[in-house]
């Protein structure tokens, strides 16, 4: 379909509330809005952060999704340990896709599953001496553990288990960081408060850790790679251009990640943030007590990867301005062989997006570097200074919706007709159903990595064999077709 | 026709004398051939020992922890027979300051529930409920199908009318959803002025009775030391009939309401009547010792 008017847009959003009761509709209006480039603040137009509606499909997490999932699952020597009943743990297990390098249940840990498995008799006399007895048998099975985190489930912030207690004395005995991380899942509105709590633990029980020790020879191109989670290793794909252009990468945050490169951070020179939302609260905390520069940077798709590269590059001397034209100069001829090639075959698409922190506004450049269009976009759990950075990126009279319904996203998708949704696993089966082309974007459909030039080119191929899939001319049965017309099978990757 | 089952709550201030007033209580009863069980819903778990002449009984959720869970135990692990087949369960819980007491209560009276402790046989179940609902699992014996009879042990001290008061609240509650009604209040003596009086008073405000007055009685102490209730250690003492009585009163009592509880303002207006609180000089409300010498 052609692209909408502001008028229409705001029509569509009324038509969609029109089904909800007056409160949940005045309160479900804050959320919904279309977008305006003009608009400087995005509070003017949008509210977010606040409580879902009891009663809604939401398709937010918790906070222990965003301190265990998110943030400290991926830091690969450190055990991390889900205290509390075993489900939470064991179902979220290793579903983030966060690739490393080491041997797991050896030097590295991140697939498995750590849990003090609650039963009756610990909630009822307290999980304290549980808790203590799981940390020194973990210590003793996998002594190369480089330290250890708790992370609460909701029973502990009930019964006022005191973590951190057995975190310190467990520390001292073990002679390692043993982390205490108070992220009950109900705590907050969605995962985000679990980024926040998480990012406090990281600095009030590691970034202090070497103060004081220069036994750690710095460059003056020191830089620390922060919000990657290394999903289908985006940070890998990444980090090759930092160094290709003469930076030297001491971190990475915290996906393929340790104790060490988080300890050793606060001595970079600059801070790189991918992702904003879930880890822009230590950044600032680099700068305030360490002086730490940071800045944000995209390596979604050729012109965003250049625009942050040259911005990058800016933060230093001219041999990485230099080294920045280099690298973009290098991969050239590689991206626009992949434009070349699926530019034809998406030009023209449209595209709906719900997501997590970054991506609902950072692939926005990438799918318009295939000719593609995003028209509508929302977060599950952001702030308002993520939609700030949104409204920019996004064209006039879009729409944009934040903690979206199943409703609510299953009525915009009926009505704008999108020829690509991207969102999550919960979503994919819905609107495959509905004949939509789909991709889960928050593990990259089991593909990836998507960051940086050589991410890029996996992106492109992934939309196309999934927009040009065959299958989606055998949705409807056959009897129901009105005119039987054979459209010529092309084939998905072949170009 | 078969038997029905009365289940009753004591609740009450804390120190009020609860247990030692459900003990005798139950003693009495049995001895007038009623069938009885106590369940003691406090972590502390004494609300047995003196029909089991024990020190503490070992309580379910202790007896679950050893044992590993909850459905690793057999009701005749945890259910003891004392004093005239009086039937004595524990619910236990977490030492202060750990854990969750609560949870421990709810798991506890599943547990007998599920096990069928129950039986047809029994004429009444007695909770002895730790102090003041403090949470949802203190409320256990009070929700749906559970106690349907709640007593209330208070004396003429001002903190135990309050408390009594804030657990009829707590009555209201439930009272709406399930059949629980308030069956009385017991006074059990500390020797204020006018105790009698002051508690028929705030039991008829409160829409209910003062179902028996227990004087103060040393000899209840001496059979303590013995792990005894009075009714055992002595029965002819006066102060065994004085429990005789409150259990033939609740044999017969017809009095289930649900409460009235009175505010504040009701509540401070009773007590300075009985003389147990001076009124208030609002003038002096939030002055130091300081403030009123320098004002001096």
């Amino acid at each position: 379909m052609t692209a909408m008017t502001r008028e229409q847009t705001e029509a569509l959003i009324q038509e969609v509330l029109e089904v909800y009761p007056d409160k949940a509709k005045k309160d479900r209006a804050k959320h919904l809005a279309v977008n305006d480039q003009s608009i400087e603040k995005s509070s003017k137009c949008i509210t977010s952060n606040r409580k879902s509606l009891p009663g809604v499909m939401t398709i937010r997490g918790c906070a222990y999704a965003g301190s265990r999932g998110v943030v400290w699952g991926p830091i690969k020597d450190m055990i991390h340990i889900s205290h509390g009943p075993v489900g939470c743990g064991q179902y979220s297990r290793a579903g983030r896709r966060n690739y490393y390098i080491g041997t797991t249940g050896v030097n590295a840990f991140v697939t498995m599953n750590f849990t003090s498995d609650f039963q009756e008799k610990d909630i009822v006399f307290g999980g304290d001496k549980k808790l203590a007895k799981l940390i020194g048998e973990i210590d003793t099975l996998f002594p190369l553990n480089k330290g250890i985190s708790v992370q609460s489930e909701c029973p502990i912030g009930l019964i006022g288990d005191d973590i951190e207690a057995v975190s310190k004395k467990a520390s001292k005995e073990l002679g390692k960081p043993v982390i205490p991380v108070r992220c009950e899942g109900f705590r907050g509105v969605s995962q985000s408060l679990g980024h926040h709590l998480a990012n406090d633990a990281i600095r009030d029980y590691v970034i202090s850790a070497r103060d004081g020790d220069n036994s750690f020879v710095t460059t003056p191109y020191d830089v620390a790679v922060i919000g990657d989670y290394n999903i289908g290793g985006d940070a890998w794909s990444s980090r090759t251009l930092l160094e290709e252009m003469g930076l030297r990468v001491v971190a990475q945050w915290s996906g393929d990640g340790t104790l060490s490169e988080m300890e050793l951070t606060p001595k970079v020179k600059l801070n790189l943030i991918h992702c904003y939302r879930s880890m822009n609260y230590i950044a600032r905390h680099m700068e305030e007590k360490y002086s730490v520069p940071w800045m944000e940077y995209n390596f979604f798709g050729p012109t965003k990867i250049a625009e942050s590269l040259r911005k990058i590059a800016e933060q230093f001397d001219d041999t990485i301005k230099a080294g920045a034209e280099r690298v973009i100069e290098r991969y050239k001829a590689e991206y626009e062989a992949v434009i070349a090639k699926y530019k034809p075959r998406l030009e023209g698409k449209k595209v709906m997006l719900f997501i997590g922190g970054l991506r609902p506004r950072h692939v926005i450049g990438a799918y318009e570097d295939l000719g593609m269009e995003v028209v509508g976009t929302g977060y599950e759990f952001a702030h308002n200074d993520d939609y700030d950075r949104t409204i920019k990126e996004m064209g006039n009279a879009t729409l944009l919706y934040d903690d979206v319904t199943g409703y609510e996203f299953e009525e915009f998708v009926k009505k704008i007709k999108p020829d690509l949704i991207g969102s999550g696993v919960k979503e994919k089966y819905i609107f495959q159903k509905m004949g939509v082309p789909f991709r889960q974007m928050h593990s990259w459909d089991y593909s990836g990595p998507y960051h940086g030039y050589d991410g890029f080119a996996i992106f492109a191929r992934d939309m196309d064999m999934t927009i040009n899939n065959p299958c989606w001319n055998k949705i409807q049965a056959p009897w129901k077709k009105a005119v039987a017309k054979e459209e010529p099978v092309r084939a998905a990757a072949g170009g | 026709m078969a038997k029905r089952l009365r289940q009753c709550a004591i609740y009450g201030k804390g120190g009020i004398g609860k247990s030692t007033t459900t003990q005798n209580l139950v003693a009495a009863l049995a001895e007038q051939g009623q069938k009885v069980m106590i369940v003691g819903c406090d972590p502390k778990a004494d609300s047995t020992r003196l029909i089991l002449h024990a020190k503490a009984q070992n309580s379910i959720m202790q007896m679950a922890s050893d044992a590993g869970s909850v459905e690793d135990l057999e009701l005749e692990d945890v259910l003891k027979v004392g004093y005239r087949d009086i039937k004595c369960v524990e619910s236990g819980g977490p030492e202060p300051g750990v854990g969750c007491a609560g949870r421990g209560v709810i798991t506890a009276i599943n547990f007998l529930e599920e096990e069928g402790a129950y039986d047809e046989d029994l004429d009444f179940v007695f909770y002895d409920v730790l102090g003041d609902v403090v949470c949802g699992g203190f409320a256990m014996p009070i929700r749906e199908n559970k106690a349907q009879e709640i007593y209330i042990v208070c004396s003429g001290e001002m903190m135990a009318m309050y408390a009594a008061n804030n657990i009829a609240k707590g009555i209201v509650k439930y009272a709406n959803s399930g059949g629980v009604r308030l069956a009385g209040l017991i006074c059990n003596s500390r020797q204020t002025a006018r105790e009698d009086e002051l508690i028929m008073e705030l039991a008829r405000q409160m829409g209910t009775q003062m179902i028996h007055f227990v004087p103060r009685d040393n000899v209840v102490q001496r059979a303590e030391i013995r792990r005894m209730t009075v009714i055992e250690y002595e029965p002819q003492a006066k102060q065994a009939q004085e429990y005789r009585d409150l259990a033939m009163k609740i044999i017969n009592n017809k009095n289930l309401v649900i409460p009235t509880p009175i505010t504040m303002d009701q509540l401070e207006d009773l007590l300075m009547e009985f003389g147990v609180m001076e009124e208030v000089d609002e003038s002096i409300v939030g002055k130091t010792a300081q403030d009123e010498a320098v004002a001096a």
